[in-house]
């Protein structure tokens, strides 16, 4: 039975979460890397909400969602939209057309590989980007999608909590950054030291409007216009607020300056964080996840980044990856019943078990993103004959190299 | 005629124009440079990590005079410039060989002016 407010509210979520993508994460990311390369980390974005907007509805929403195989995959028998009409799917949106719940799930898709775009930034080749990204969404997003959303997938069947995406987007992707910053190496120039971003304005801008879109991200998951949504909502702002002053304050005490590029990347770090609890904790636990987060995605990109010495250049993983975890672990520690009662209660509210099946979900997914995504790049480096451009392209900018543009004129 | 560079603290532009202003010199060409002396640059710190060696930004300014402005010029400069820390800036003097007004085709002294 459709209701026409659940409709409302998904149809706007819907386009809230593309926001995330275009021009949230174009500007968020490209404001952090130089001048010379502003065009080709924003192309990425942009061509991969082109390229997963067709795969989706070609066959991905069906690999994802579709009749399940095994508790490992969908089948084809929603490819090219077979069978996915006006009328609601009861398994995933019993009062939205199941359209409108295949549209919602797409942006998700796209802006999962898009995430991936921070690790390899100003020294990946486009060919080599394409073909990766597009073997990515079909053997690394559709059935880790499938395993936490999918009706019959192995991970939903076992009862680990993902409101919004915490295991499915940014773990999947955060471990995929980490696995691409390790086999693509280090940009030539980076030394273990900041690379200063070319326009930190933007930046803001970018996490200014990936804060607004996530209200579509995690409130919109509630799949409905009720009282679960108003939780998301809050728990959302709360978490971002929380995380970022967190990290605003520990800037301050160790640099004696807190940076407005801290606050940006607690903000996200936050959002990140919360997207798995969001429909199933309070707004005093949001606190205390954003405070959480704020300290380990600091860490990770301060101090393990540095002393490892792995460029993941925009902090792919440092962010989305441990801020995932993070939260996915956190749900298993703050769940309530009382907040939704479809969920489960966690470790602080009498259900220790919660948490291992947390950690389950977690592991594994890390586990396979991280295998299959190198054995992609190995086939793919093989395919396109080397994943970076020369060295002396990466030296004059992939926007030159890889795009014939330029982001900025000197004169005129 | 003398050409005159001087390398000043950005903040300082405002103050260094109002003395070039009273000290009657009213032709100059401004630019946005970067660079370091003995300071060797400043650092930045982006997410907990510090980049340190980057240079400076400073304002250039070029003037050109005939021989008898060169003093007046040079002291309104160093008057307005001067804070007494490092990195206040340098000015060089020159000697310049020929100047051609594009409009007129004057050359030489009266093409200064």
């Amino acid at each position: 039975m459709i209701n026409t407010g659940d409709t409302a509210w998904v149809l706007v979520s819907t386009a809230l979460v593309l926001l995330m993508t275009a021009p949230g994460l174009m500007l968020f990311y490209g404001g952090l890397v130089r001048r010379k390369n502003v065009l080709s980390i924003m192309m990425q974005s942009l061509f991969l909400l082109c390229l997963i907007s067709l795969q989706w509805i070609l066959f991905g929403y069906s690999l994802s969602f579709g009749p399940d195989v095994g508790h490992f995959i969908g089948n084809l028998h929603w490819a090219m939209l077979r069978n996915v009409t006006g009328a609601p799917n009861p398994d995933y949106a019993p009062t939205i057309p199941h359209t409108l719940f295949m549209l919602f799930q797409m942006m998700f898709a796209v802006i999962t590989p898009a995430l991936i775009t921070g690790a390899f930034a100003e020294r990946m080749k486009f060919s080599g980007f394409a073909l990766f990204s597009l073997l990515w969404a079909i053997l690394v997003y559709d059935p880790i999608c499938h395993w936490v959303w999918g009706a019959g997938g192995w991970i939903r069947n076992l009862g680990a909590l993902d409101f919004a995406g915490g295991t499915v987007v940014h773990i999947s992707s955060g471990i995929a950054a980490l696995a691409c910053a390790l086999v693509l190496g280090k940009r030539k120039t980076y030394h273990n030291g900041a690379t200063p971003p070319h326009n930190l304005v933007f930046t803001v801008i970018g996490a200014g409007l990936l804060w607004f879109g996530w209200f579509g991200f995690n409130a919109g998951s509630a799949l409905a216009a009720n009282e679960l949504a108003v939780n998301a909502f809050l728990v959302t702002n709360t978490a971002a607020a929380a995380a970022a002053l967190t990290w605003m304050a520990i800037e301050w005490r160790i640099n004696g300056k807190p940076t407005i590029l801290g606050a940006a990347s607690g903000v996200v770090a936050g959002l990140v964080a919360i997207t798995p609890a969001s429909g199933f904790v309070s707004a005093g636990s949001a606190i205390l996840i954003g405070i959480t987060v704020g300290i380990a995605c600091y860490f990770a990109v301060a101090v393990v980044k540095t002393k490892f010495g792995y460029d993941d250049s925009l902090d792919a993983f440092g962010v989305h990856g441990v801020g995932g975890t993070t939260g996915a672990l956190l749900t298993g520690l703050f769940a309530q019943k009382i907040i939704n009662a479809g969920g489960n209660n966690g470790l602080l509210f009498g259900n220790p078990s919660l948490l291992k099946i947390q950690f389950i979900a977690v592991a594994v997914t890390m586990a396979y993103s991280f295998t299959v995504t190198f054995i992609l790049l190995k086939i793919v480096d093989a395919v396109v004959g080397g994943l970076r451009v020369e060295e002396n392209d990466e030296i004059i900018g992939l926007d030159i190299t890889q795009h014939e543009e330029n982001a900025y004129t000197l004169i005129d | 005629m003398k050409l005159i560079i001087a390398i000043i603290q950005p903040y300082k532009l405002e103050a260094v124009m109002e003395e070039l202003d009273k000290t009657e010199i009213h032709l100059k060409t401004v630019s946005h440079v970067l660079g370091c002396g003995r300071q060797k640059g400043h650092s930045e710190i982006y997410r907990g990590v510090k980049e340190a060696g980057n240079l400076l930004k400073k304002v250039r300014l070029e003037i050109a005079v005939n021989d008898q402005f060169v003093e007046p010029t040079v002291s309104a400069i160093t008057k307005a410039a001067r804070t007494g820390e490092v990195g206040d800036g340098k000015i060089f003097v020159m000697d310049l060989e020929s100047c051609i007004r594009i409009r007129t085709g004057e050359k030489g002294p009266e093409a200064i002016g």
